[in-house]
């Protein structure tokens, strides 16, 4: 056992699947994963650089987010990721997902209760499932499923499944993934 | 990984190898408390040396691992942070960030636990980040030094965790094979 599993480049270790929440065509010939938190600010800046990238590459980038939350430095990440699951089992997870990072610094559960409104959620629902961890299972297995694929931090992007280690500024993840995308092509 | 000269890191490329017996060691864990590798004796451990308290939160080594703690339980694991900070540093690290296992002090004479490891570097007095998993026998697994900048993650630990137990499991077998076989022999 002498081998180094963080040596080489990480692979993703849980396809993408139903279970996932996608934006972007199945067939498309890039596919960006993100490990992320709701409460790291850095996770924050890195949402409207993809939101940047996704308008840039429309159709020809399939874009998923997975929950990745360090609930013992941000006390509010494991609820917050728990709302989006919430609000996607009511089908607005993307919507949800946006104004959670709109709204960092408030996401405490009653404010989440106030953008399940916003969302014209069904809140009894939503703070019912809250309050049971409904979601928690969800949460827990893509946070597992990005361990074992050798995500240290957040924000962790993988491309094409293997893990993304350059910069993810607008010009480098766009090259990356546009270069992504030949590689996808050419096989 | 960039090379370093000798004179810059003697011990570079010397970290103890799995197979290799661990070292025994005793530390302070706190003001009032000190732990012996040989504690754990009949468990894994997990020693992860740091370079030090403090650093960057998102992507912060010591974070991951306490999120992951469950993880490395389900294997029955005890993890051992180790760096040369003194017990009252790595107290207000611990309390600050909420961690959930030990943190240790190889503080006085510094360094020497990791030197015995062979993950002491010499030009900047703190230790290599470097991990070993070590079975419940004493002996070393599985060992791994990451570049200093990079977190390693926590999917090499779990992988050498896993196999531990299968080798485990593979022993019971084994063993229960060799008396059903000894006890039909009797009959």
């Amino acid at each position: 056992m002498s081998t180094n599993a963080t040596s080489a480049r990480a692979k993703l270790s849980l396809p993408v699947s139903e279970r996932d929440h996608i934006i972007g065509p199945e067939d498309a010939p890039v596919t960006l994963v993100e490990y992320g938190d709701y409460e790291c600010p850095y996770c924050g800046a890195a949402h409207l650089i993809v939101k940047e990238v996704q308008k840039v590459m429309g159709n020809s980038l399939r874009f998923v987010f997975r929950h990745f939350p360090l609930t013992q430095i941000h006390p509010h990440a494991e609820v917050a990721a728990e709302a989006a699951e919430s609000a996607g089992a009511q089908n607005r997870f993307w919507e949800m997902h946006d104004l959670l990072y709109a709204n960092q610094q408030l996401l405490d559960p009653a404010h989440l209760v106030g953008f399940a409104e916003e969302l014209t959620l069904d809140t009894v629902k939503f703070a019912r499932e809250l309050r049971d961890h409904v979601h928690h299972e969800h949460v827990r297995e893509d946070f597992t499923s990005g361990v074992r694929s050798g995500v240290n931090g957040t924000p962790a992007f993988f491309i094409n499944g293997f893990r993304y280690d350059g910069s993810w500024q607008f010009g480098p993840l766009l090259k990356a993934l546009e270069d992504g995308s030949v590689d996808a092509n050419a096989i | 990984m960039v090379e370093r000269t000798e004179n810059e890191n003697p011990n570079c490329g010397s970290a103890l190898k799995a197979e290799t017996t661990a070292p025994d060691f005793t530390l302070s864990s706190g003001p009032d408390e000190k732990v012996s590798l040989s504690d754990f004796r009949g468990r894994p451990v997990i020693l992860a040396f740091y370079p030090a308290d403090w650093s960057p939160v998102c992507g912060d080594q010591m974070a991951l691992y306490n999120e992951v703690l469950p993880e490395f339980k389900r294997f029955n694991a005890e993890l051992l942070g180790v760096s040369v900070d003194g017990v009252w540093c790595h107290q207000a690290y611990r309390e600050h960030r909420n961690l959930h296992f030990r943190l240790l002090s190889d503080f006085e004479p510094k360094g020497e636990v990791a030197r015995t490891y062979g993950v002491y570097r010499h030009g900047e007095g703190v230790t290599e980040r470097a991990l070993f998993v070590i079975d419940g026998e004493g002996r070393i697994a599985w060992s791994y030094v990451s570049p200093i900048e990079v977190n390693p993650g926590a999917d090499g630990i779990l992988n050498a965790l896993e196999s531990l137990s299968g080798k485990e499991v593979a022993n019971v077998d084994k063993r229960n094979k060799r008396e059903s076989q000894t006890k039909s022999a009797s009959l």
